[in-house]
């Protein structure tokens, strides 16, 4: 019996430090870590967690399928699925968040619940259970060789793609006036109001943002998984969520970092675990997440006491 | 009254069923620092808080220059020119010195180049330039009083509002922000000045209201500054 479970242990171990297995793990932390600062970024501003976050990637990866079936280009598919998330992006924002706008945490969750299934719904009656396929970059999932390793070019890209997008980010929170406000917002809204900050700008220009990140998102999750369905990302924006409460919420940087962590995971986790295992998989990282938490509460990556930006 | 750069008339402001500032009326003029002053409670920084739409009016109105500012948005009211250094400074502590002052700029009417206006704010508090780069939250309380001001004068309003900027600062300072209203004040800005410093605000103000239980009930000029407590102590007892 120990033979067994220490020559499972050791297979596991041997899997879970394959390069390739590595390098998807990578990919999918980065994914996740691109849709973390989504949330986060809207959290930030508009102090408001946006379950409805992964029915954005939904949208955008119906988009990218209606494009795929129909031959266009890959360029004017992206731009079709970043067109649709980010105009429902703001059609959310301004029916529903803005109108939100201080009122208590709990009805503005509930509230999003409520846009997340609706949008579900919609995308039921319109693609039915079975959805639609987006492949026209599907060619992404073949290996490209990094010295004497392969792996799948998805994984590359995405790492390459989240790095290059969280640096305009900070480029633009850093140096720009409108990023100033923003930080000021989630910093002190009342206050920022007061010296002039347009309350409705900063939270039209974290809600466009955050859904670029989401059409980053649903471009990169379609090359993982293309069979697109109305549940498409509901699973993953869960996992999120929880890695960025992992993280810590209140801050950008952690909340990121939150996302990446748990994406890691489970990609190790996926990639090592037996085939006949890896039903537990979600199970295994709710778990750890629960571990987590009650070890620190207050998230993986905030430092003690000390106040950082939240944007 | 209405060519006054701020007036306020028979303003009405309500906490849910109470009253805080029952029919309230002055006017501040062009290069006028006008005192407000009075017992906590008695609805001082209510009334700076309905100036600049933190709270609404229940009745009355608001005018700057003659154009009501009922109803608008705290940003728009600081955008048409209206600046509050608020109560306690409200800094954004994690933000840098400039960082603060660039948000000031948020509310700026004229297209002056940006480090224009930070070397005016830098030449009447020449320790922000010092500390520039430092975190507004690891300045001494001084130093943060002088940065508020200093961010709401980097819009360049018309009307400048402070509450209680006097609040917790050693002498040295508070002799600095009085001299620094009284300077601004000749450069044509408007001033309302609410303080728990009656003598000091009476002498430097051109007229001073004092208001109790929501209610302005006496006016002081520079002239009552010597006997101020007294005058006070007679009126309210």
């Amino acid at each position: 019996m120990s033979a067994v479970l220490a020559s499972g242990l050791t297979d596991f171990l041997r899997d879970a430090v394959d390069p390739q297995v590595q390098a998807d793990a990578m990919g999918l932390g980065a994914i996740f870590a691109l849709m973390a600062v989504g949330i986060g970024l809207v959290f930030g501003v508009l102090r408001l967690i946006n379950f409805a976050y992964g029915q954005l990637i939904m949208a955008g990866g119906f988009a990218l399928a209606f494009a795929s079936e129909r031959g266009w280009p890959v360029v004017a598919g992206i731009a079709l699925c970043v067109v649709v998330v980010v105009g429902l992006s703001l059609v959310m924002e301004r029916i529903v968040f803005r109108p939100l706008r201080g009122q208590s945490p709990a009805s503005m969750l509930v509230a999003t619940f409520a846009v997340a299934f609706l949008l579900q719904s919609i995308a039921l009656i319109w693609f039915g259970p079975l959805g639609k396929n987006a492949i026209s970059l599907v060619e992404l999932n073949q290996p490209v060789s990094i010295g004497s390793v392969e792996v799948r070019k998805i994984s590359v890209v995405s790492l390459a793609t989240a790095l290059v997008a969280l640096a305009l980010l900070v480029l633009l929170l850093n140096r720009t006036s409108i990023g100033l406000h923003m930080r000021a917002a989630a910093l002190d809204f009342p206050t920022a109001r007061l010296v002039g900050v347009r309350a409705n700008a900063v939270s039209a220009v974290a809600v466009v943002l955050a859904g670029l990140l989401a059409a980053t998102g649903a471009v990169l999750l379609t090359v993982q998984y293309p069979t697109v369905t109305p549940t498409f990302a509901l699973r993953e924006t869960i996992i999120v969520l929880a890695g960025v409460v992992l993280g810590g919420m209140n801050r950008l940087y952690s909340a990121t970092l939150g996302g990446f962590a748990i994406g890691y995971v489970f990609g190790v986790l996926g990639g090592a675990l037996p085939t006949n295992q890896s039903q537990y998989l979600t199970s295994f990282v709710f778990a750890l997440v629960i571990v987590v938490l009650l070890l620190r509460p207050e998230g993986l990556f905030t430092r003690g006491g000390r106040v950082v930006e939240r944007v | 009254m209405s060519d006054s750069a701020l007036a306020v008339s028979e303003l009405e402001v309500a906490y849910g069923a109470v009253p805080a500032v029952r029919g309230v009326s002055f006017a501040v003029g062009e290069g006028e620092i006008v005192g407000l002053i009075g017992p906590n409670g008695a609805g001082k920084s209510t009334t700076l808080h309905a100036i600049v739409g933190l709270v609404p009016a229940r009745g009355g109105d608001v005018t700057l220059r003659g154009r009501s500012l009922r109803g608008w948005s705290p940003e728009r009211i600081a955008r048409a020119g209206v600046a509050l250094v608020p109560e306690g400074r409200r800094l954004f502590a994690e933000l840098t010195v400039e960082e603060n002052l660039r948000l000031g700029l948020a509310a700026r009417r004229e297209n002056g180049s940006a480090r224009d206006a930070l070397a005016e704010v830098f030449a009447l508090f020449p320790v922000l330039e010092e500390f520039r780069r430092r975190h507004a939250g690891a300045l001494s309380g001084g130093q943060q009083q002088q940065l508020a001001i200093a961010r709401a004068l980097v819009a360049k309003p018309s009307v400048l509002l402070l509450d209680e900027p006097s609040l917790g600062l050693a002498p040295t300072i508070v002799d600095l922000v009085f001299s620094t209203l009284a300077q601004i004040r000749d450069r044509g800005l408007a001033i309302l000045l609410v303080e728990q410093r009656a003598q000091r605000t009476v002498a430097l103000a051109d007229r001073t209201h004092v208001l109790a239980n929501g209610e302005l009930r006496l006016e002081l000029t520079p002239r009552d500054a010597g006997d101020t407590d007294r005058m006070i102590a007679a009126y309210l007892a």
